[in-house]
């Protein structure tokens, strides 16, 4: 099914695109047909910047079971690092640190 | 017998709605004609490969064809699947948009040399329920909704895309619809589609629906796991018999 639900949130980073690294604004979460996954269905993610065009665009997609892995990867690596260590808000990095 | 089976082939630019210049897949056969015509209407995915495929398939069997590029205006010239990215991302594409788009389309094949001046639409995915929509809305011959959703139906809680429910619309269809929908579909489920054939049943419209066992949503997509080959022949089987009837000349 064309579930064409979608989760749009505004993030901060960088990620690798087919002409090198570039700034991450905007992630777009949605559960829909894949274009390359053997699946019907995968859980699919964009890490986008719309600013630069279309193209600026990362995408993954995942089965149900891969996606609530990444999220407990995440969790656990970030709960054994110092808290606030990668945060936007860290000292000396940043910014919004600068700022 | 040697039937003399030549086709063009191209990427063209037309006038879509508001006077745009959009892009469009285009393939006819190279013949006197008279010729009817078919607009495919793209799935969700985008105007991709698979649909060019579509496009061709329709000219190798005796129509000039043509598919609008739905993303033309929010991703000139990007990748299929980055278009629609950025489409999903802006909500869809909006439904006076489609319309004046697929309008143009018509127009663009009622002017070739060879057209007998008859126009089908054939959408497949949200391009199911805008064929629909185009049947309700403008001058066509006949229309071809393959599993669209929400024609029927309500749309699941915070629904982001520019999409509503259209089965009103049943009792202002101008030509004859064909529907094909798979059984183990969810979005449009077999209740959405029983209650689309009773608005249409009820208006008095003339439709034809074809519902497929062990096939869900996406029967058609060669390229995709959803692809059910019995369903899909039968399906193209239907579908030139119908455009036989209401488009040929």
């Amino acid at each position: 099914m064309c579930t064409y639900l979608t989760e749009q949130i505004e993030i901060e980073g960088s990620g690798r695109g087919r002409e090198g690294y570039f700034p991450l604004t905007r992630a777009m979460v949605y559960v829909d047909h894949p274009q390359h996954a053997p699946f019907e269905h995968t859980v699919n993610i964009d890490f986008l910047n719309p600013e630069q065009g279309p193209g600026a665009r990362i995408p993954v997609e995942l089965t149900e079971e891969a996606a609530l892995a990444l999220i407990e990867a995440i969790r656990n690596t970030l709960a054994t690092a110092p808290p606030g260590l990668a945060s936007a808000n860290a000292k000396g990095h940043g910014a919004s640190a600068a700022a | 017998m040697t039937v003399y089976d030549a086709l063009l082939a191209e990427t063209v630019t037309i006038t879509g709605a508001d006077g745009d210049q959009i892009e469009a897949y285009a393939a006819r056969p190279l013949n006197a004609g008279p010729l009817g015509g078919v607009v495919v209407i793209h799935h969700m995915p985008g105007y991709d490969i698979q649909t060019k495929e579509i496009v061709r398939r329709f000219a190798a069997e005796g129509y000039n064809a043509i598919c609008p590029n739905l993303y033309s205006r929010e991703a000139p010239g990007a990748a299929p699947e980055d278009a629609a990215a950025t489409a999903r991302a802006n909500g869809g594409v909006p439904d006076e948009r489609l319309l004046g788009d697929v309008e143009g389309a018509a127009r663009w094949l009622r002017a070739l040399p060879n057209a007998n001046g008859k126009v089908g639409t054939i959408g497949y995915c949200s391009g199911g329920r805008q064929a629909f929509l185009t049947a309700a809305k403008l001058d066509i011959q006949a229309a071809v909704d393959c599993y669209g959703a929400f024609v029927t139906g309500t749309p699941p809680e915070g629904f982001p895309l520019q999409v509503s429910p259209i089965g009103h619309l049943s009792k202002d269809l101008r030509c004859p619809l064909l529907g094909l929908f798979g059984n183990e579909d969810q979005y449009p489920s077999p209740e959405a589609v029983d209650e689309l054939e009773g608005l249409l049943k009820e208006a008095g419209k003339d439709y034809e629906f074809h519902r497929y066992d062990n096939a869900g949503h996406a029967f058609f997509a060669v390229n995709r796991p959803s692809y059910r080959p019995e369903a899909a022949n039968d399906g193209w089987a239907r579908i030139l018999a119908f455009y036989g009837r209401t488009l040929a000349s």
